[in-house]
């Protein structure tokens, strides 16, 4: 398309105009976690470090993140099996209720992180009787973190030869061995780069988890929530929230690097293949 | 692996004489799988769609049932008598009703502002950058913004503090801070839910071909027209699968307004109260079913578009 200088112009000033809305937030957080003054008045009465040593010696902060890492590695190996299953049975096969299954699987993102939440938390604590715990949280993340897995590797799998896997039988090798041998080496990438965005996704979940974590049991976003609102915290979130800002354009960026057929956004915006260009 | 047996169940596979023996690799499980593409697809469907079923739509089913029910006011516990007061309670109360239309008015004011927002940059990355930029723009643009959701809307009650940045740079040009309010709660989800509308129209932009938008132009459109023309119906179904996220997003959400929302309440913030302090489970399901018709009703509208598959 001929766009004129101006109009060219005009776009990447938007541009560059968006990038500072989404940057100048987060950069002012990284200021404040520096900053002396309790109430982060504008701009900075002085510099200290207080805050970051208190947040590294804080036991809240390190149980809470150790509950987090595990909470979302759990979840991310059981919606990496499920996902990845149900990625194969949808792309590979025609059958009565794929449509259903298809619908299934986004419902859990598509409907409001406090519906997943309060119908679990429900589910849970009245029908069935179970103790809320950690468990309940994971259960709760793998249901919504399965549709990351499954975007990506059926992506993926669209772009797949099918011929591969039927030489690959032709030559005498059974389901398993194709699987392992042909099928899962060229799904790799793939399902690290949802993996990482599954356990990104966890690793951030607030509503559903305040819903189904036990009682006394925090998560990060769990202790931050519940450390806002307190004057004598407040400075040492700041602390916590830039630490989690670094920590989260690692997956991200990792993810961004492996998957070619998925931006990812955790819901696999599909980016077509590069070969219109 | 495949078990082993010594001699092959049933006949091999076309198994004349003059073939050679079926490799041993092919027996067992892996060998009735091989045959039968249902017992494949069996395998490979049971444990995901069980899932799905016993835990998810289990769930929803409850929650619906639930709504039905009734709290006891002595015990506090949940009675399994049935009743329509709950729902009936949450379409008349006014409360409910203008609460549900703050949402509502919330969730689409959030969505129109990252349509608008995402557009001309989605554009402006996919098809006016060069290649280099490109790759640059997308991370630049996705990286910070998949930071913790709680870490941004505690950027917004840092940018919105009274005395903090925004009321800084907005005092020399005479303009305040909204502080917290529902203006706030407005600008902070739509600053949250920005990558999910900017990704799938980023994506849809790079699925339109250039030779078509050459094409278009070689014919004697305006670039406007173009747009309009050409690249508008392409990008529908990815503008919609954007709205589905940012809509639904911000209806079910509570913590934005809690951070920074001052006293704006949400149907999220009923239901947390329900579940939470007031112990009303029942209430807070019927009050939940809201969020859960309107989107139905819009996943059931856009449909046909193939936003679905944008997801």
């Amino acid at each position: 398309m001929r766009l004129s200088r101006s109009a060219r112009i005009v776009l990447g000033t938007i541009t560059g105009l968006i990038l500072f809305f989404i940057y100048a937030p987060l950069l002012l957080v990284v200021v404040n976690s520096f900053n002396a003054d309790r109430t982060f008045g504008w701009p900075p009465k002085g510099f200290t470090l207080e805050w970051w040593g208190r947040a590294f010696d804080s036991a809240g902060v390190r149980e809470a993140l150790m509950t987090s890492v595990w909470v979302a590695v759990v979840s991310t190996v059981i919606s990496l099996a499920l996902g990845t299953l149900l990625a194969m049975a949808l792309q590979r096969y025609k059958f009565f209720g794929r449509d259903v299954i298809n619908l299934l699987v986004i419902l859990p993102i598509a409907l409001p992180g406090i519906v997943t939440g309060i119908a679990l938390n429900n589910m849970f604590t009245t029908v069935l009787g179970v103790p809320l715990s950690i468990w309940t949280v994971i259960i709760a993340h793998a249901t919504f973190c399965m549709v990351t897995v499954f975007n990506n590797a059926i992506a993926r799998l669209r772009r797949m030869s099918p011929g591969l896997e039927e030489a690959s039988a032709d030559l005498g090798a059974g389901v398993f061995t194709t699987f392992r041998l042909v099928t899962f080496p060229q799904l790799r990438s793939a399902l690290l780069a949802g993996g990482l965005l599954a356990f990104a996704l966890s690793f951030d979940e607030i509503i559903v988890t305040t819903f189904t974590i036990g009682a006394g049991q925090q998560t990060l976003p769990v202790w931050i929530l519940q450390n806002l609102f307190r004057p004598n915290q407040a400075p040492v979130v700041n602390v916590v929230a830039v630490v989690l800002i670094l920590i989260s354009i690692v997956p991200i960026w990792l993810a961004q690097r492996l998957s070619e057929d998925s931006v990812g956004v955790g819901v696999g915006a599909k980016k077509a293949a590069k070969t219109a260009k | 692996m495949a078990m082993q047996t010594t001699t092959a169940p049933g006949p091999a596979p076309a198994g004349g004489p003059e073939r050679k023996p079926v490799p041993p690799r092919k027996q067992g499980i892996s060998a009735l799988l091989h045959r039968s593409p249902r017992l494949r697809l069996a395998g490979l469907l049971t444990a995901p769609a069980a899932w799905l079923i016993l835990v998810y739509i289990a769930a929803l089913a409850a929650l619906l049932i639930t709504a039905l029910w009734t709290v006891d006011t002595f015990t506090g516990k949940v009675s399994t008598t049935w009743t329509f007061d709950n729902i009936r309670t949450v379409l008349t109360t006014s409360v409910y009703q203008v609460i549900t239309l703050r949402t509502i008015y919330i969730a689409v004011a959030v969505t129109v502002i990252d349509m608008v927002i995402a557009l001309p940059i989605a554009f402006f990355i996919a098809k006016v950058a060069t290649a280099r930029w490109q790759k640059l723009l997308v991370i630049a643009v996705l990286m910070p913004l998949w930071a913790s959701y709680l870490v941004k809307a505690y950027a917004w009650r840092n940018v919105l503090a009274e005395g903090g940045l925004l009321e800084w740079l907005g005092r020399p040009i005479g303009l305040d801070s909204p502080g917290y309010s529902e203006t706030a709660v407005i600008l902070t989800l739509a600053y949250i839910w920005l990558p999910y509308m900017i990704l799938p129209i980023h994506a849809g932009f790079e699925r339109v071909p250039n030779s078509m938008l050459e094409a278009s132009g070689d014919l004697g459109a305006k670039p406007w027209t173009t747009m309009r023309l050409v690249m508008l119906p392409i990008l529908v179904p990815s503008i919609i699968a954007g709205t589905i996220f940012t809509f639904s997003l911000s209806l079910g959400d509570y913590i934005t307004a809690q951070i920074v929302g001052g006293t704006t309440q949400m149907l999220g913030t009923v239901v947390y109260a329900n579940v939470g302090a007031a112990n009303n489970l029942p209430l807070a399901a019927a009050v939940s079913l809201i969020p859960i018709v309107i989107i139905m009703i819009y996943l059931f509208v856009v449909r046909r578009t193939g936003a679905l598959n944008n997801l």
